[in-house]
């Protein structure tokens, strides 16, 4: 602890311990190490389950897997976990506003594209030829 | 209560007249002083100084736009090219008034000013990103210009796709702009919740606010959350007209809508920032101009944040005509009834404010009261766009276009003008002309209400908007609203007048001239460059009951009753019961 | 928050301010945790802007991937899963070392602040380099937005492509040179503190190169380069066994005719509409044909005694374009977010070397280091979305 001239700010009162000089929460080694061994660890696993198929629910594995990653960043390598609250509130409150833009959106995207003109893409080559054939045998 | 000459033996408490060297305005000179300055207020009155330029210049548009409608095949623009000049009028007029002047007036102009004066701080919390929030808004400005005077913009302000994503005109200029000025907004914002969330003194706990920072704190929580959303679409907007990335174009399988609901999720809310800081204004000068305590104070402040909140989920009553599924859009129009509430208890409680208050009829009180009127008809307009089965008709006509501009001009206009007024005394220490003012408040609100109370008829009757010539049938509500819109012109033409000539002939202003009971009452006028010797005592905000009005010095004073701090007996030199014992 | 008690004997000119034997204390705050406070709570709302920014392009994401998502299917395994894993790995160990900083700053370790920073910068130009190879691989082959894409499948590398490696390493390059002869510079002329700092940045120049060479390494050996077809159904039959089934088809269909096999002769005669023997044959051998040509049903349901589907080619502007659009949005904006903090970490690692950060004032460390996390974090989120759709 260096030592430090108090004076004025003896008197400084914030209701926090050590007069408001005194704050850093050190994180220590082995949590770090861990963590990180942990979201390593998390992504051998999400490379590995695209082997799988999961059918409907790909999407879901993979964000599952993805959030429980982030929940670890943000829980240890963004000290969330020591800091005030209120900033937890506002950066996962910050998803409930994505959450809500994209299901809105997205919602309405899927229930008028069916009304879209029908989706007419090149057809593959192997198949182009073919007709061409047809076309040549055909009256 | 009532004006009247201070009670005998109570003494005075006021702070008196800044010396020049303490005047903010005067305490460094020179134009660098000015340029790199961190002093709050300075970066304030730039502002000012800025969003009064960029209201003069799309003032002028409006004018231009009123002008041409005169008459049925346009005044003003005539030949080939008449219906193109027409379209980069308006959409200037529209873009450089939304992103140029409404958004920033009241936070960054009035705002940056106040916030900390009205904490006891000595500055925003983040003083650097202050001044470089106002050099994006400077940069934003000068991309605005060069569209200008590059090919123009003639998209409409909400530049909807595929027609902005293919004409020819600076999109990319502007978009360029919007996107920068977003920037300008988000870190105004940020600066200002931290500051009241981090810097508010002893004894200020939240429920003792003014309620012009619980208005910029709920403003503040929508320009972080919303305007991001701004960047990436104008972004994207972007993108599509240089590489054709195809999100919104419908040749690769994109779809325009959705350009339009990236576009809304940010400017509804945008709109949100556009009136709650005009709310936050009008609950203190109601509140002061009655000297009466304002009513429902807990009820004012949960409906700022509730409207900051509803705000966020109501955006597609913009689309209802666009192509979304009926579902979704009977969803957002269940919604947008739900946002309307907060509006209105607000309004009640101004009133409730106003019922036997002791109401002196200054300038910002005349300003005030016209936006209850006019913000009230813009809100219950507002209904009629939010309601399905009326929009239907009535999207895109003169009725969409009476409906803003009651509650953006009507609204944020006037509260602006009113917070200029009420706080002009402060920022540059000069007292105006009362019947300059007033009469200006009295032409604004004749010649509001005759430029845009006929387009509520006119689009019920199915004037579209946007539009640059129209059947004759509607000439004679256009002229009366051309004639209108001279009147709007020349009375605000007369309030800045009054108040840049108040600079020069004003009286010298007290630090308390309308009996506030805020923080920012009790430092001089204009505000010494370190604001308050020490940290102020934080009392009750809306409590006027030691405020008195001196008339010798025509000045409003907090009273103390007379104490004795010595006594004026000496001590016996015995104790009283010495002889009693025994 | 604390009072400030000015003595009363403080002049009227006099700011009444009594603090500035803290340097680090900026003057409108009164004790350093509420200047840290204020800090950090600020940096939280940038972050909070920052995901509102990006769930723009993941909006733009879901709706396309749930409209086509077999072009979503089809266009990843043009991403090299190899090479995003090692940049997740990459930015994750980055994420350590960021976090690591933050602790020896509020400890005073400087030594090991500087180490840790240079370690977070090395990594990040690591996941540039990596970045690089990919995007100029990608150029080469056409796989551009849907406005510039162009790339064919019989011809997936063209000769006449320009080195965009080149273009994208020259800048590097550039700084790589420039912070050596900085460094040579500052040792001949003695100066402790240039040294300090341009050590460090030569070590991370260089990793953006080792990123290059990284990929490189990679890249050639990750890759499928299989002409792409979209399978709606399952199952598809290799292109080239296509062709000769089709061939034998033909030839079997041919051999079995009754009718003179010359294809003018039938011609000629399928012109006649009274030849209905040879207008049925020839109508069986187109439908052989097609039949063969398409997609084998392995389905019973789906079975209609015909022709069920056609190939549809995913490798248009229309489909795989749009993919490469959003594709090229999130991570390309992603990668401007890294430069951007590349930028700000080089700032914290001169003041880093000038020992700038003590106990009491080591936020501009933890904020910079909530920066790179939510880096780090939108990339978790991209790599499996992007990389890993089957």
């Amino acid at each position: 602890m260096s030592a430090h001239a108090h004076s004025e700010d003896a008197h400084s009162e914030d209701g926090h311990s050590n007069d408001g000089h005194d704050f850093a929460h050190p994180m220590s080694v082995q949590t770090l190490l861990l963590v990180f061994f942990a979201l390593t660890f998390l992504t051998i696993v999400t490379v590995a389950q695209s082997n799988f198929d999961f059918g409907a629910f790909e999407v879901a594995v993979v964000m599952l897997i993805a959030t429980i990653k982030a929940i670890l960043v943000m829980a240890f390598f963004m000290h969330l976990i020591a800091d005030k609250p209120f900033n937890a509130i506002i950066f996962i409150g910050s998803f409930v506003f994505v959450g809500l833009f994209v299901s809105f959106t997205l919602g309405d995207s899927m229930m008028t594209s069916g009304s879209f003109e029908p989706e007419i893409d090149l057809v593959a080559p192997a198949v182009a030829e073919q007709m061409e054939v047809r076309v040549d045998g055909a009256p | 209560m009532s004006a009247g000459s201070i009670p005998s033996g109570s003494q005075i408490r006021d702070p008196g007249y800044p010396t020049p060297s303490e005047n903010y305005l005067t305490n460094s000179k020179g134009i660098l002083s000015w340029m790199f300055t961190l002093d709050h207020k300075r970066i304030g009155v730039m502002y000012l100084i800025g969003v009064t330029t960029a209201f003069g210049v799309a003032g002028l548009l409006a004018m231009l736009i009123r002008l041409h409608l005169f008459q049925p095949d346009g005044m003003i623009f005539q030949g080939e090219e008449a219906n193109n000049w027409y379209n980069q009028v308006f959409t200037l007029h529209g873009a450089i008034m939304v992103f140029l002047f409404i958004i920033p007036s009241v936070p960054a102009a009035l705002g940056n000013f106040l916030v900390p004066i009205m904490l006891g701080a000595k500055d925003v919390a983040f003083p650097r990103l202050n001044l470089c929030s106002f050099y994006l808004w400077v940069f934003g400005a000068l991309f605005f210009i060069s569209a200008l005077c590059a090919s123009g913009l003639d998209t409409g302000w909400t530049f909807y796709t595929p027609y902005s994503t293919t004409t020819d005109s600076s999109v990319i200029l502007a978009t360029s702009g919007a996107f920068v000025l977003g920037f300008s907004s988000i870190f105004t914002g940020l600066n200002f919740i931290v500051t009241i969330n981090t810097m508010r003194p002893p004894g200020m706990i939240w429920f003792r606010m003014p309620l012009f920072l619980w208005a910029t704190y709920a403003t503040s929580i929508i320009q972080v959350l919303a305007t991001p959303v701004l960047g990436i679409t104008l972004l994207l907007l972007i993108a599509e007209r240089t590489m054709h990335i195809g999100i919104f174009d419908p040749e690769y399988n994109g779809d325009p809508v959705t350009f339009q609901h990236f576009f809304w999720f940010y400017s509804h809310p945008a709109v949100y920032i556009m009136i709650l800081p005009a709310f936050g204004i009008i609950s203190d000068l109601i509140s002061v101009h009655s000297h009466k305590r304002i009513f429902g104070y807990r009820f004012i402040a949960y409906s700022s944040i509730a409207i900051a909140l509803l705000g966020f989920l109501v955006w597609g009553h913009h689309m209802f005509t666009a192509g979304m599924s009926s579902l979704t859009a009977i969803i957002f129009s269940a919604l947008t009834f739900t946002v309307s509430v907060p509006s209105a208890i607000k309004v009640f409680n101004w009133l409730a404010t106003m019922y036997k208050g002791s109401i002196s009829l200054t300038t910002p009180m005349c300003y005030a009261i016209s936006f209850i009127f006019l913000f009230t008809i813009g809100g219950l307009t507002g209904l009629h766009l939010g309601t399905l089965a009326t929009d239907v008709h009535l999207h895109d006509t003169y009725f969409v276009v009476a409906h803003f501009h009651y509650v953006m001009v009507g609204g944020t206009l006037v509260a602006f003008l009113g917070g200029v007024f009420h706080w002009w005394p402060k920022m540059f220490g000069k007292m105006y002309s009362e019947l300059g003012g007033r009469i200006s408040a009295g032409l604004v609100f004749a010649g509001f209400n005759l430029t845009f109370l006929p387009q509520f008829v006119l689009g019920s009757r199915g004037m579209p908007r946007r539009y640059a010539t129209y059947d004759p049938e509607f000439a004679f509500l256009h002229q009366m609203s051309t004639w209108g819109s001279l009147l709007l012109g020349i009375g605000i033409l007369l309030a800045f007048v009054v108040l840049v000539c108040s600079l020069k002939y004003g009286k010298r202003a007290p630090a308390n001239p309308w009996g506030g009971a805020t923080l920012e009452w009790e430092c001089t006028s204009p505000p010494p460059f370190y604001n308050f010797e020490r940290a102020p005592v934080v009392g009750d905000p809306y409590d006027f009951s030691n405020l008195e009005w001196d008339t010798e010095n025509e000045r409003y004073v907090t009273i103390e009753p007379e104490r004795e701090v010595v006594p004026e007996e000496q001590p016996e030199a015995a104790p009283v019961h010495a002889e009693d014992s025994n | 928050m604390s009072t400030i008690e000015a003595s009363s004997e403080v002049a009227h000119d006099d700011h009444g301010h009594d603090h500035d034997h803290l340097p680090f204390l900026a003057h409108h705050f009164d004790t350093p945790e509420q200047q840290f406070d204020s800090g950090k709570l600020g940096i939280w709302l940038f972050l909070v802007t920052e995901v509102l920014f990006f769930s723009g392009m993941f909006c733009a994401y879901a709706i396309f991937r749930a409209l086509r998502p077999e072009v979503f299917e089809g266009c990843s395994q043009f991403l090299n899963t190899k090479l995003g894993a090692i940049n997740t790995g990459v930015l994750l160990f980055s994420s350590l070392t960021m976090a690591w900083a933050v602790r020896c700053s509020q400890l005073e370790q400087h030594k090991g602040l500087v180490g840790m920073l240079a370690a977070t910068l090395s990594c990040a130009m690591i996941f540039l380099g990596v970045k690089a190879i990919e995007y100029s691989h990608k150029w080469g082959m056409g796989l551009l937005p849907a406005g510039l894409f162009f790339y064919d499948p019989n011809n997936p590398h063209p000769a006449d492509q320009p080195n965009y490696l080149i273009y994208i390493c020259l800048p590097f390059a550039i700084a790589l040179v420039g912070v050596v002869v900085w460094l040579v510079i500052s040792v001949i002329t003695d100066n402790a503190f240039q040294v300090a700092v341009a050590k460090p940045l030569t070590v991370v120049c260089l990793s953006f190169f080792v990123g290059v060479g990284l990929g490189m390494v990679l890249e050639s050996g990750g890759e499928q380069h299989v002409d792409v077809h979209a399978d709606p159904d399952g199952l598809a039959i290799e292109p080239e066994l296509e062709t000769l089934e089709r061939e034998n088809a033909a030839a079997i269909a041919l051999s079995g005719a009754m009718v003179p096999v010359d294809e003018s002769v039938l011609k000629r005669l399928s012109t006649d509409v009274t030849n209905s023997g040879v207008l049925s044959s020839l109508n069986a051998f187109e439908q052989q044909n097609l039949t063969a040509g398409s997609s084998v049903v392995m389905n019973e349901d789906e079975i209609l005694g015909g022709i069920t589907t056609t190939e549809v080619n995913v490798m248009t502007k229309r489909t795989a374009g749009v993919f490469f659009s959003i594709y090229y949005c999130m991570t390309g904006i992603h990668a401007i977010h890294i430069l951007g903090g590349i930028g700000v970490l080089v700032w914290l690692l001169v003041r880093a070397v000038r020992q700038d950060f003590n106990r009491q004032y080591f936020g501009p460390v933890d904020y910079v280091g909530l920066y790179w996390h939510l880096v780090d974090l939108i990339w978790i989120f991209l790599f499996p979305l992007l990389y890993l759709i089957r």
